[in-house]
């Protein structure tokens, strides 16, 4: 076994070290009757080249998005990522390294959590921002707990275009926690009215309202008079982000008054990896930091007053809090927040608002192309490089027929909300800098020859 | 047994002579101070060529962003630069020995990350039409019917996105299973003093109310304390097994079928799942849930504290309530979400996250599943134990163990009784640890046990790897003991950092850079 460094022999001098006849000596504590005489029922160990046969056959089954033009989205985005990201992120010291708690031999690691920390409170324009969470919708479902520790109220509202999986993960948590929640309905037509909806709903018991931005079916909402309302009433604002690109070209929600905000981090530097692994971003104002989830790194010094890092304020955190903390993550998405820093540092400001500014061209010309489609319609107002559109009969049927035609067009509101009136028909679709004007063009082609 | 609730020493106090030869960079050869990228960077400066954007009308609405962001730009070379030499301050299982109890820091083969990168898995998105990514979709089953096999239970969830969220799924499930008996009014969580801070914590989130279990002398539980706490409010006890003492818990089937005969349930924290692979099955020891850390037992990387992985598999009694998506085998393979059709007995009690978990790490643990078989898993195992084992019998007569002299399981727990009057505590003998070119065992954790110190070798070590950690810890101890206080007062003196001021990091907390004000202001 090329991975069990232990000869026979190393085992028998060992053994006999330890004092015992048999490996088994050292299970004595397992009841006799559980403790499995032979391997389990499983195959037997196999060389690198036949692991790769097996799963490189699985992994064949599948279209890949760099095979075919591809516009899905609806929170997991298509971007590139430079070459140089994925090497940095496989060096042994990153990738086998544990969470930072020795911090004398983990200043790799902690620096660019400080890094990150730091470009995440740029981007969404907040005050702090913590060392990721698991991804963008547990993020949000976090937020909503830390608003009700905020508010010391226990009850959100969700916006009717926040992402549905995001409104289930969050009603979960509040289902189990016994919170109180009101949901509101997507409305793909009318954007504005659904943050109307919003205003109208918030009242005394109110911890918190949930707002993403760019909406589920892509549109822009200027938050600024919500957020007053919202806090106006002792509720707070959390905004949602799930394409995080946006940011380089749409005000960020910390400059519309939100309080926290909860964006999905996978479009840079992460791949689509079929929904996970990705990183979450959450930041939010220094008053409230001591309220928030997750690890935080800091700034000191060491016993010669050099600068380092270390992770701080864990007073919050389960190890030490255990049922008084915060939350009860312990893993971040370490490896992940890696890749973000390390491909926007790449970026920076110049490269991202040109990033951006590409997608959003990309995703302006694809709607304009579809007006040649006199039985498509696209609902959106404003976008960022997702809009949704209307297609006659059912969306989940024209876009099995366009993948069959090699596109894979985008996502069915069906698949989204399977009971809610009003959606069947509708198509969310993503454009962003890897689309070519072929890939546009064979979008319109497909779905003319698919409706 | 009294509790340690101090936690770690955290201020500084380190003393000592610093490097006799400074430079005039600060660096020392190999070792390369590097500034954050906001002092290196420029806003200017891009390392990514991107093609200029069509003209088209905006649809921004008036949301354009018009003020500056901040953020710096490095083209790739300083970027490369910047974060080798970033990573070259880190320690890693690639470095040498990382004995960290209870994370099973294992070798990461590279073989998984390179299946995990085939387009085929690493470019495919969640939203996809089912028709298009039936591999996928076999690979999570595959794993799972993995996952069941080794466990001896009949159902797994698989979206739960790290450990903690494991034990937030399974707490999940048991409140579902609960409420569906008409018994929400179960409300105890018995949760040991040995547990990790995970357990109580979850538990608190959904509702539950902790009461702590006695953990006994000889470092297990025992089932007549667990009955003593059970009764008709008793929705379940969290237990960890093997447990975080390093210890196989002995009387785990009474202990099962007295929580099962008060109508409680069982969950398991399988953080030690390493110890037992393919020698016990937490399902015939009458475990009812219990979540798998991917990143642990199997090898998906640890990668500076996360992504984790944490499918939970479940027993009969709470296999309906697997929450959604799950994968459904007939004619191919589909993904059953909210609103799919349901079979008889399924009660999804709702949804864990977005998407369906943590693939990438789901092709790792296959990567190595395969790779080992039932065979190399088993033998994995009993290396883990045997490589504990050995250092505990090489240490026993240096350091104190808790319980005594027994076998342990994959790790060896000794405590800081065999410090007393030495002026050394277990954190300075971890930071002398750091100088000999080990990262430290855990410390000071399990709680019960005064200053732990929580050694896991995990099977990945040669014999010749243990024999030198255990002389250099053997020298070190050998050294406490006579008093030689400087060694370990003053540690780490060789490490990139001394030891660092964790108390003023919390008490001013800076938390991102920001940008210096210009000399005039300054000096105002």
């Amino acid at each position: 076994m090329r991975y069990l460094p232990l000869t026979p022999q190393d085992r028998t001098d060992m053994l006999a070290k330890i004092g015992v006849a048999a490996v088994d000596d050292l299970f004595a504590n397992v009841p006799k009757s559980k403790l499995l005489k032979g391997p389990v029922n499983l195959p037997k160990a196999r060389g690198e080249l036949e692991v790769e046969r097996i799963l490189g056959a699985m992994a064949a089954e599948n279209i890949s998005a760099s095979e075919v033009p591809f516009f899905v989205g609806a929170g997991a985005y298509k971007h590139h990522v430079p070459a140089s990201v994925d090497h940095l992120i496989q060096r042994s010291e990153f990738l086998t390294s544990y969470t930072p708690y020795q911090p004398e031999i983990a200043q790799g690691t902690l620096q660019y959590l400080f890094e990150f920390q730091t470009q995440v409170a740029m981007l969404t324009g907040m005050e702090v921002a913590n060392a990721s969470m698991y991804d963008g919708s547990t993020g949000a479902a976090e937020a909503v707990l830390m608003a009700h520790r905020v508010t010391k109220r226990r009850k959100a509202i969700l916006a009717g275009n926040l992402h549905p999986h995001y409104r289930d993960t969050i009603e979960t948590l509040s289902r189990m926690a016994s919170d109180e929640l009101v949901s509101l309905t997507p409305n793909p037509e009318d954007a504005g009215a659904d943050l109307k909806a919003v205003a109208a709903a918030i009242d005394g018991e109110t911890s918190c309202i949930v707002i993403q931005t760019p909406d589920v079916f892509g549109n822009l909402h200027d938050l600024t008079a919500i957020a007053k309302k919202a806090q106006d009433a002792g509720a707070l604002l959390i905004a949602v982000v799930t394409e995080v690109v946006s940011l380089g070209a749409v005000t960020p929600p910390g400059a519309m008054g939100a309080d926290i905000v909860v964006a999905e981090g996978q479009s840079i530097g992460v791949g689509l990896n079929f929904g996970g692994p990705y990183v979450g971003l959450f930041a939010t104002k220094q008053k409230y930091v001591r309220q928030m989830p997750g690890r935080l790194c800091g700034e000191t010094v060491d016993a010669e007053g050099k600068r380092g890092f270390v992770l701080t304020l864990s007073t919050r955190e389960q190890h030490i809090r255990r049922e008084k903390a915060t939350s009860n993550i312990c893993t971040n998405s370490g490896l992940m927040c890696l890749a973000f820093t390390i491909h926007m540092a790449l970026l920076g400001e110049t490269g991202l608002r040109r990033l951006a500014a590409v997608n959003h061209a990309n995703a302006c010309d694809l709607a304009d192309r579809l007006a040649d489609l006199d039985e498509v319609e696209v609902l959106n107002k404003s976008f960022f490089n997702e809009f949704a559109i209307r297609v006659p009969g059912d969306a989940a049927k024209v876009v099995e027929k366009m993948a069959k035609k090699g596109v894979l067009a985008g996502v069915p509101g069906s698949r989204l909300w399977p009971k809610t009136k009003g959606v069947a028909d509708v198509i969310l679709v993503a454009n962003t800098e890897v689309n070519t004007d072929d890939d546009r063009a064979a979008f319109v082609a497909a779905l003319g020859a698919s409706i | 047994m009294s509790m340690n609730t101090q936690g770690r020493p955290t201020s500084a106090g380190a003393s000592g002579a610093a490097s006799a030869h400074p430079t005039f960079t600060g660096n020392k050869a190999l070792q390369i101070e590097e500034a954050l990228i906001f002092e290196i960077g420029r806003p200017e400066v891009t390392g990514v060529d991107i093609p200029a954007p069509k003209k088209v009308k905006s649809r921004l609405g008036k949301l354009a962003r018009d003020e500056a962001i901040g953020l710096p730009g490095l083209t790739e070379p300083e970027v490369m630069r910047h974060y080798v030499r970033l990573s070259q301050k880190n320690y890693g299982i690639d470095t040498g020995l990382f004995p960290l109890g209870s994370c099973t820091m294992k070798h990461n083969a590279r073989l998984n990350e390179k299946m995990a990168r085939l387009p085929g898995f690493g470019d495919v998105h969640p939203l996809q039409p089912a028709s298009t990514v039936q591999g996928a979709l076999q690979l999570i089953d595959t794993l799972a019917h993995y996952l069941k096999e080794l466990t001896g239970m009949p159902a797994v969830a698989m979206s739960p996105k790290a450990g903690a969220h494991g034990e937030l799924c399974g707490m999940m499930a048991i409140k579902a299973a609960l409420e569906a008996k008409g018994e929400g009014h179960r409300k105890i969580v018995l949760v040991p003093e040995s547990a990790h801070g995970t357990n109580p914590a979850t538990a608190a989130l959904i509702g539950f109310e902790v009461r702590s279990v006695p953990a006994n002398a000889d470092g297990t539980v025992h089932v007549s304390d667990v009955k003593a706490a059970l009764g008709p409010e008793v929705a379940a006890i969290m237990l960890t097994n093997p447990n975080t003492c390093g210890i196989f818990e002995k009387e785990i089937v009474e202990i099962a079928k007295a929580i099962h005969d008060a109508g409680a349930y069982f969950y398991c924290d399988g953080a030690n799942f390493n110890a037992i692979v393919g020698k016990a099955r937490p399902g015939d020891l009458g475990v009812d849930a219990m979540h798998i850390n991917l990143h642990k037992t199997f090898s998906t990387p640890h990668g500076g504290g996360g992504p984790g992985s944490g499918p939970v598999v479940l027993s009969e009694r709470l296999a309906a309530f697997v929450p959604y998506p799950f994968v459904r085998v007939g004619k191919g393979y589909a993904l059953v979400e909210e609103g799919g059709k349901l079979e008889k007995g399924e009660q999804p009690f709702g949804r864990m996250s977005a998407f369906h978990g943590q693939m990438g790490m789901f092709v790792r643990a296959m990567a190595y599943m395969l790779s080992h078989g039932a065979d190399g898993m088993r033998l994995a195992s009993e290396d883990a134990v045997l490589n504990a084992n050995y250092i505990r019998a090489s240490l026993a007569d240096l350091m104190s163990l808790p319980f005594g002299n027994q076998p342990c399981m994959h790790e060896a727990l000794f405590d800081d009784d065999w410090l007393k009057n030495t002026g050394v505590s277990t954190l300075d003998f971890a930071k002398a640890m750091i100088d000999e070119g080990y990262h430290p065992m855990t410390m000071y954790f399990p709680l019960v046990v005064h200053g732990a110190m929580l050694i896991e070798p995990t099977e990945s070590e040669s014999k010749a790897s243990l024999d030198l950690f255990i002389a250099a810890l053997r020298d070190l101890a050998m050294a406490a003991k006579r008093g030689d206080v400087d060694r370990f007062k003053g540690a780490p003196y060789h490490a990139p950092r001394r030891r660092l001021d964790e108390t003023r990091a919390a008490r001013t907390p800076i938390l991102r850079w920001t940008k210096p004000a210009p000399y005039a202001e300054a000096a105002e």
